[in-house]
């Protein structure tokens, strides 16, 4: 059997870093990332040998992201999500301005945000984004699309709204 | 237009994101040269995705903090597995030396006698899994002590009190049931003020041996022994020395 290790290791860095991008909190995406590799190497032999490791790693990280957002939601942390949207919104106020992109991609939905994510910053092809969230290429085509489209209203909404101002 | 086929959505994002082919690659820039509207939009999100990239460039390239090294993860790992392993062998133990037949006995028998041994065995294991339970290293919390020792009693089938070992500095926390080979079996925890914990099994065990049998398991010391058919095993983090006199004080009690 290959040591995973050796293939683990090198992908570390991309993983922290969308980690990062999904949740904008070192610590928790650290968590994140943690169990992402624990789960990697408990379930080392269970994966497709010839498969792409990378993106196997990033399919287990979205998903127990996405697992454990739609438990806290169910628990109801509604403090929390009113406080992160305060939060977000406040930010915005001066992200925009010197085109804080990371900021803006938290009004999206998960899904386009880590399309965007996934295509535009870790370089997956339109294939392995399509096999990491799970759904069809055509599928995806259109989020990005899409996603794209909201970002730019996002940024064209605030760039009018500064103009007005002056 | 300078090559076939009009152009698509899909092949403006792949423009965006670097991914046509040189005929294509022509084909859209021609086609944003004579579209300044699409144009300006395609270099939006062209200069969005730079600009995405760029913010998240620090985050990879600094260096990977020890808690994510593939070796560390790997050492947690197995720590959890042996404890895991342990605890099942400890389990399987506990049915073989009941029967007195098993692979326990079978190689030990000139150590420890077999039933004594178990006994310690199944103390220890049943200490490493709950000597480290945070949030419930009990079942019966000792607020209900008449009530712990009654239910614990009336399961084991032998009356069963909580030795007073507070002039050694342990308080009962309270207790659990446990499986024991043919009946249940009990435990007993203390703690004392610097949160050391101890703990007292109990279950029925062939024999009316009393001698003390000495057991040292990591950080873990034992004595255990039998007595007219209940086995015994005192346990904690301590030396021999001083787990010897908790020892013979809940023999006492017991005898």
């Amino acid at each position: 059997m290959a040591d995973p290790g050796p293939l683990i290791e090198p992908h570390i860095p991309a993983l922290r870093r969308y980690a990062f991008a999904l949740l904008r909190d070192r610590d928790r995406a650290d968590d994140l990332v943690q169990d992402t590799l624990e789960r990697a190497l408990s379930r080392w032999l269970l994966r497709h040998a010839d498969g792409d490791v990378r993106a196997w790693l990033f399919t287990i990280l979205r998903n127990l992201h996405v697992s454990r957002w739609r438990s806290e939601r169910r628990r109801g942390a509604s403090v929390d999500m009113d406080e992160t949207t305060v939060g977000v919104a406040a930010r915005q106020e001066a992200a925009l301005e010197v085109h804080d992109v990371l900021a803006a991609i938290d009004q999206l939905p998960e899904e386009q945000k880590s399309l965007l994510l996934l295509v535009g910053v870790e370089d997956f092809s339109y294939d392995d984004a399509a096999r990491i969230l799970g759904m069809p290429l055509g599928t995806v085509m259109s989020r990005l699309s899409r996603a794209r489209q909201r970002l730019r209203a996002l940024v064209a909404g605030k760039v009018t709204l500064l103009r007005r101002v002056k | 237009m300078t090559s076939d086929g009009p152009i698509v959505e899909d092949e403006l994002q792949a423009y965006v994101d670097g991914r046509l082919g040189d005929a294509r690659r022509t084909a859209v820039e021609a086609y944003l040269a004579q579209n300044p509207d699409v144009r300006e939009r395609v270099a939006l999100d062209i200069r969005q995705r730079n600009a995405l990239r760029g913010q998240l460039e620090g985050r990879f390239a600094e260096p990977v903090p020890p808690r994510l090294w593939i070796a560390n993860i790997r050492a947690a790992r197995r720590a959890t597995l042996a404890r895991r392993l342990a605890a099942i062998a400890a389990g399987l133990l506990l049915f073989t030396v009941g029967a007195g037949t098993g692979w326990f006995a079978a190689h030990h028998e000139t150590l420890a006698p077999p039933a004594t041994a178990g006994v310690a065995q199944n103390a220890t294991a049943a200490y490493r899994t709950y000597v480290v339970e945070v949030a419930h290293p009990v079942e019966v919390a000792s607020s209900q002590e008449a009530h712990l020792l009654q239910w614990l009693s009336r399961r084991l089938g032998k009356p069963l009190a909580a030795p007073d070992l507070t002039p050694f500095g342990y308080h009962l926390m309270g207790g659990r049931l446990l499986p024991g080979n043919d009946s249940a079996a009990a435990q007993l925890m203390y703690d004392d003020a610097s949160g050391k914990r101890l703990t007292l099994y109990v279950r029925a065990a062939p024999g009316s041996e009393t001698a003390f049998r000495f057991n040292r398991d990591g950080d873990a010391a034992t004595f255990a022994w039998i007595d007219q058919g209940f086995g015994f095993a005192v346990t904690a983090p301590a030396t021999r020395e001083e787990l010897l006199p908790i020892a013979e004080a809940v023999y006492r009690r017991f005898n």
